[in-house]
């Protein structure tokens, strides 16, 4: 064949032509054509001389194998524990998305810092947020709040809280660079980290009994909430303030972002242990692509090392990464500031809370990336948000003031359910001061 | 190529059939662990190709790709692999949601004569190396599969090729309407690779 020779390597899409059976296309063309044509005359014999006919012309130049023993599948306990089960395939129907928040709650003091995190929704259905020098709880079952903690001047504000996964403690970070460990159920400080950093706090996650904390000095700590000598490992590689940590699901790796523009991921067996310091090229991948302070990280509930992220003020980025190839999949600018992300882990849908101007709350189509609502009510930058523990509701608390609650993320039966609990007279008149 | 002798890279038909049943070996984990088909944890990360590269430690799957390549590579050697599919289908229903597709075309002059070509090692390695690029980056633009998935390889060989005892003839696993996506090639001048993903086409409409 004389095409073979023709240069292959054009950007269009050019059809492979050697890998088409012609002949057997052809027949099929012609094949269907002379049935009809031939109904009348229908007779037995020649349907089936047709049909051995049509078996040859496909099957006498390959043959199709397989192995006789399969591969064995996957166990079912161990398959992603977030991907919804199949049976929810057909409630494919198109949701309403509430544009207004069905509550506003007053923030008085709330400190208007976009590398702080003030925010987290524990799995027992309670909002911590950070207000000055306070942590105050809100109970999303019945609305009652309460004042958790306040410090002093020389050491506060309160710069990030952040919930262990059993929604039983709460992990304070300050300005004076403590950390604080408060047993929420009997309102008790537990224990206070101290000695690792030497700047504020900003951001904080857990990873079982590990609580990492990120800070203004540019380091990351992985703390061992257990023991006395509670900084295990250290992650080096930032050069300036760490406002963005999160683990993804599995616990193996960490992304973080810093305000020198930078996205790590670490893998938790590289944490390099805190005595051979000396040691900092630890990351298992350098993601400079952002052009501004990278704040807003979430991991995707729903693909495995599929990690989102967001720019600040002068960059406007969200970016789609693999992490286990480091390679950037997808890059869409949102003309705002991106303070936070997070995954709906009911549909393939992402959410990023922004700052000037509009600071509003876009609802993204993963992966076609097409707008799908955006949720106005806040007049300052939206600073952080969190996810309820049913995956429905979303918190926000922005510069403004206020705390607002959006049902943007579609209700599951229960999530129905927790909300009509809610319901209260006047509940859905927003409370502007 | 009309390279000096000093930098020439000779690659025998037995070797050429090494590099694609090793490819087809890597691919097939990649693409295992990319689609989430066996857990996370089931992987370990090695270095290869110049990119790191997952290896299933699930020591059922790790025969039966074992096994697979080897099958591979003898037909390899004789000239008779026309096409590998990665067919990806779910578990209860077995409705088949991909196909991984790996067409070969084999220089039929070298089988026959049993004569070499000339290929640098490093070249045949970066054009491997952006297939596995794209089958890492395909996440991207594939439907999520929502539901536990089992694999099965395909094997479209010559007619007058014996069927060894361990493999059974099987129909060729077709999905309707599909979308198609054609990645990188590679060629070791003996063996040519083309690589195509077919998928369900996803009913999702945008708004």
């Amino acid at each position: 064949m004389p095409r073979r020779n023709s240069c292959e390597n054009l950007d269009r899409f050019i059809p492979n032509r050697s890998a088409m059976d012609f002949d057997f296309a052809h027949y099929m063309l012609t094949g269907g054509k002379v049935e009809k044509e031939t109904l009348g005359t229908y007779s037995p014999s020649k349907h089936l001389y047709r049909k051995h006919l049509a078996e040859i012309l496909n099957m006498n130049r390959t043959r199709i194998l397989a192995f006789k023993n399969k591969p064995p599948p996957a166990a079912n306990t161990t398959h992603d524990p977030f991907s919804p089960p199949p049976q929810t395939q057909p409630a494919k129907r198109r949701r309403h998305i509430s544009q207004s928040p069905d509550r506003t709650l007053d923030a008085p003091e709330v400190v208007d810092d976009f590398y702080l995190n003030l925010l987290d929704w524990s799995s027992s259905n309670v909002i911590a947020v950070a207000l000055g020098n306070s942590v105050y709880l809100w109970n999303a079952f019945d609305g009652s709040t309460c004042e958790l903690l306040s410090v002093d001047d020389d050491i506060g504000p309160v710069t990030s809280v952040k919930w262990a996964a059993d929604g039983k403690y709460l992990a304070v970070g300050l300005n004076n660079s403590h950390v604080q460990l408060w047993d929420t159920s009997s309102i008790r400080l537990l224990r206070t980290l101290q000695g690792g950093h030497r700047l504020r706090v900003s951001s904080l996650d857990w990873n079982n009994h590990i609580l990492t904390s990120g800070g203004m000095d540019s380091t990351i700590f992985n703390n061992d909430v257990r023991v006395r000598a509670h900084i295990v490992s250290t992650y080096r590689g930032h050069t300036q303030e760490v406002c963005g940590l999160q683990w993804c699901s599995s616990g193996q790796q960490l992304a973080s972002g810093g305000n020198d523009n930078l996205l790590h991921i670490w893998s938790l067996s590289m944490a390099s242990s805190s005595s051979s310091s000396n040691s900092s090229n630890q990351w298992l991948h350098r993601l400079d692509r952002h052009t501004s302070a990278v704040k807003a990280l979430s991991w995707c509930p729903f693909q495995r090392n599929l990690l989102a992220s967001g720019g600040g003020i002068g960059d406007q980025c969200i970016k789609l990464w693999n992490t286990n190839t480091g390679a950037c999949l997808n890059s869409v600018n949102t003309g705002s500031q991106v303070c936070s992300l997070l995954w709906n882990t009911n549909e393939r849908e992402l959410l990023s809370g922004h700052g000037f101007n509009d600071n509003q709350l876009t609802l993204w189509k993963y992966p076609s990336m097409v707008r799908i609502a955006e949720l106005h009510g806040h007049t300052s930058r939206v600073l952080s948000m969190a996810k309820s523990p049913d995956g429905c509701n979303v918190a926000s608390v922005a510069g403004d003031e206020t705390l607002r609650l959006w049902s943007v993320f579609g209700t599951t039966q229960i999530g129905k359910a927790v909300i009509e609990k809610k319901q209260e007279p006047f509940s859905n008149v927003p409370r502007v001061r | 190529m009309a390279s000096k002798s000093a930098t020439k890279d000779i690659i025998t038909l037995r070797g050429s059939a090494a590099i694609v049943s090793e490819f087809f070996g890597y691919a097939a984990n990649s693409i295992l662990y990319n689609r989430g088909v066996y857990p996370e944890e089931s992987f370990a990360r090695v270095k290869k190709y110049g990119l790191p590269m997952l290896l299933t430690q699930d020591e059922g799957v790790k025969s039966f790709i074992s096994n697979l390549t080897s099958q591979l590579s003898e037909w390899l050697e004789e000239g008779k692999l026309q096409r590998m599919v990665l067919v990806i289908m779910g578990k209860q229903t077995g409705e088949v949601f991909e196909r991984w597709n790996f067409s070969i075309e084999t220089d039929g002059e070298v089988v026959e004569k049993g004569i070499s070509r000339e290929k640098s090692d490093k070249e045949i390695m970066r054009e491997i190396q952006a297939i596995m690029r794209q089958i890492a980056s395909s996440i991207t633009y594939l439907p999520c599969l929502e539901e536990p998935c089992v694999f099965d390889v395909l094997a479209y060989t010559d007619k007058d090729c014996a069927v060894p005892f361990t493999w059974i003839e099987s129909d060729p696993k077709l999905i309707d309407n599909p979308q198609m996506v054609k990645l990188h090639s590679f060629d070791t001048k003996i063996h040519k690779v083309d690589t195509l993903v077919s998928y369900k086409n996803d009913e999702w409409d945008e708004p």
